[in-house]
């Protein structure tokens, strides 16, 4: 037994989604309210989980919009105005070379949010096959997978990615690949209880058989109908990717110049924040106001759709 | 606990260890670049010493091996960038360094966490339960690459009251140490505060209270140790966390210890130092888990490992 750190998603089976076990739209109306449709209204009541989901969708329209809105590009230099307090042309100043904050705060969330999406998807992809197959084949099988995932859950991973990092260039796919690769454990548990308590349930029995092969049954039924907490699993590892991304690239080992992440332009921002503290405090308060909202709507998606689980 | 969990423990941790050391030694040798890449170019006779000094032109193998042999040994070779010391050396002055900040911290998170969760439980839904609460959120919420920098910005260059870098006198081991601390703090404060919530609704408490038993006294003396047991779950990750924050803290604040060095290394492809301290960093955080797993079994006797 290892300790796995802290219980983010509690091991009980959560109830198939309705919607997946009635084909036809009047039946859905006779079920009355789904699952899903009951999950949303739980989320919509959850204040904090809806200032954050209206932050995030801000957020990403800007970054998508990032080069039509950014006044300046992001690594024009005027080494005649360095280091600006904010003002009406800086919104929030420039930097040592005089390059525009606000445009490399806006450039530097596209790329923290490109990396945290990014290496989840990997780890979401890797967790939920990898957890899937463990729960279906079951017996020994299972029990060897899990204990080889017990086992890497003790490694500090950061510290492989750090040597990656350093010797294989700073290179920004190698980057998402390898944050993701160690985000997938958790996923992989919760996909494994999700599928154990999924697999004797009738509808996959009736599809057994019907003769439905394993493959079949494990990516048309058994994942479906595991979504709910992987989407909430998910929410809470795209905040824990722009994070390690950021440490990276606080040390120096992530995104290279002049491109920047969040990570980057608050270690800028440490190294001057004596005569510019302004350098510091956009990008620390964003990133901040980013993994707050991820952190509140993943709390606010998992109260919705697990409503017994409820924590403390 | 069964002897043979305990060895059975200790068994797998040999081949996870092997595993580690042979994924560093590939990643780091057939990585490109070199130790001794440098702006100016090295004459080539110096550069074939420098590499037959550091056994550098031997086969792949033969040096894996040599390795081998000699972390049986204890020892992790010397440093390629700082030619006259050796990984041990290197080690041996930085670990305690380290070891004393993340202790700080670790004693600031079990403080604080305890306290303020401790405060939380015993008045639920007021404002002794809502305004800690409300603080923790944002000490796990904010990294400690903010934090740290905004404690420097307030208490060091605006306040003044505390020095922002360096490691000689304990006023600089306040604000590192608080950095360090501060997420755990958070963390622990909710774990407590859940695990005292889950434990009132018990009958024993009840059976307490009815003795007539101030809350406060019933807190501490029967609620607190089944209370604290999710604390000490995450007291192996919150240790992990703690060696891992060390690299940015000792960053930020300018501390000669062993999370400096780790980086500082890597930046210079010094590989033996990059070897030396991950697997020392590896090692530490096997031997926290493990020790947090045993500590677990005298706290609930209701835990048993096979």
């Amino acid at each position: 037994m290892s300790s796995d750190g802290i219980s983010l998603y509690p091991p009980t089976p959560a109830p198939a989604p309705a919607s997946a076990m009635v084909p036809s739209e009047d039946a859905m109306e006779e079920a009355g309210v789904s699952l899903w449709q009951d999950a949303f209204r739980r989320l919509f009541k959850n204040r904090l989980a809806m200032g954050g989901f209206f932050f995030l969708v801000f957020l990403t329209l800007v970054c998508i919009l990032t080069p039509w809105i950014a006044p300046y590009s992001f690594d024009q230099q005027n080494l005649q105005y360095t280091l600006q307090p904010p003002s009406w042309t800086h919104w929030m100043g420039t930097d040592v070379l005089g390059r525009d904050l606000f445009t490399r705060v806006l450039y530097g969330g596209r790329i923290s949010m490109l990396v945290g999406i990014l290496a989840s998807i990997v780890s979401v992809i890797v967790g939920v096959v990898y957890g899937s197959v463990s729960g279906f084949i079951g017996g020994r099988t299972d029990n060897l997978m899990m204990r080889f995932v017990d086992i890497l859950y003790a490694l500090p991973f950061i510290f492989l990615v750090i040597i990656l990092m350093v010797y294989f260039g700073r290179n920004i796919f190698l980057l998402f690949i390898a944050l993701g690769l160690t985000q997938w454990l958790t996923m992989a548990r919760i996909v494994r209880g999700q599928v154990i308590s999924l697999k004797h349930k009738e509808f996959v029995q009736a599809a057994e058989s019907m003769g439905v092969p394993a493959h079949s049954i494990i990516f048309r039924h058994l994942i479906p109908n595991s979504l709910g907490p992987v989407i909430v699993y998910l929410t809470l590892t795209v905040p824990s990717v722009i994070l390690d991304e950021a440490f990276l690239s606080f040390l120096g080992l992530g995104v290279q110049a002049p491109m920047a992440s969040w990570g980057t332009l608050i270690s800028n921002g440490v190294e001057a924040m004596e005569v510019a503290p302004w350098l510091l405090i956009f990008p620390a308060t964003l990133l901040s106001l980013s993994l707050f909202s991820l952190n509140f709507l993943g709390d606010g998606l998992r109260d919705a759709l697990d409503p017994k689980g409820a924590r403390d | 606990m069964g002897l043979r969990y305990l060895i059975g423990r200790i068994a797998v941790m040999v081949p996870v260890f092997l595993i580690v050391v042979t994924v560093v030694f590939a990643m780091i040798r057939f990585a490109p670049g070199g130790p001794f890449d440098t702006e100016r170019q090295i004459p080539p006779d110096i550069m074939k010493n420098l590499n037959a000094k550091y056994h550098l032109d031997e086969p792949l193998w033969k040096q894996y091996f040599r390795y081998l042999n000699d972390l049986a040994h204890f020892d992790l070779g010397p440093s390629f960038k700082h030619s006259n010391r050796t990984v041990n050396e290197i080690i041996g002055d930085s670990l305690p360094v380290s070891a004393e900040l993340g202790l700080i911290s670790l004693v600031w998170a079990l403080l604080i966490g305890i306290t303020a969760g401790g405060l939380a439980a015993l008045k639920p839904n007021t404002w002794s339960d809502y305004v800690p609460m409300s603080i923790s959120i944002l000490g796990i919420c904010l990294p400690t690459f903010v934090i740290g920098p905004l404690l420097i910005l307030v208490f060091g260059l605006w306040l003044r009251v505390l020095p922002v870098a360096g490691w000689n006198s304990w006023q600089d081991r306040i604000l590192p140490s608080l950095t360090l601390g501060f997420a755990y703090a958070a963390y622990i404060s909710r774990l407590m505060r859940g695990g005292l919530m889950e434990i009132r609704s018990q009958d024993y408490i009840r059976t307490a209270r009815a003795k007539g038993l101030s809350e406060p006294k019933i807190l501490v003396k029967h609620a607190l140790r089944g209370g604290i047991l999710p604390v000490v779950s995450f007291l192996g990750p919150a240790l992990a966390g703690i060696i891992t924050g060390a690299l940015v803290t000792e960053t930020i604040f300018n501390i000669p210890g062993l999370g400096r060095f780790f980086i500082e290394s890597a930046l210079n492809r010094d590989y033996t130092v990059v070897m030396g301290t991950a697997l020392l960093y590896f090692t530490l955080i096997f031997v926290c888990n493990f020790l947090v797993d045993i500590l677990y079994v005298f706290l609930d006797p209701r835990v048993k490992y096979e």
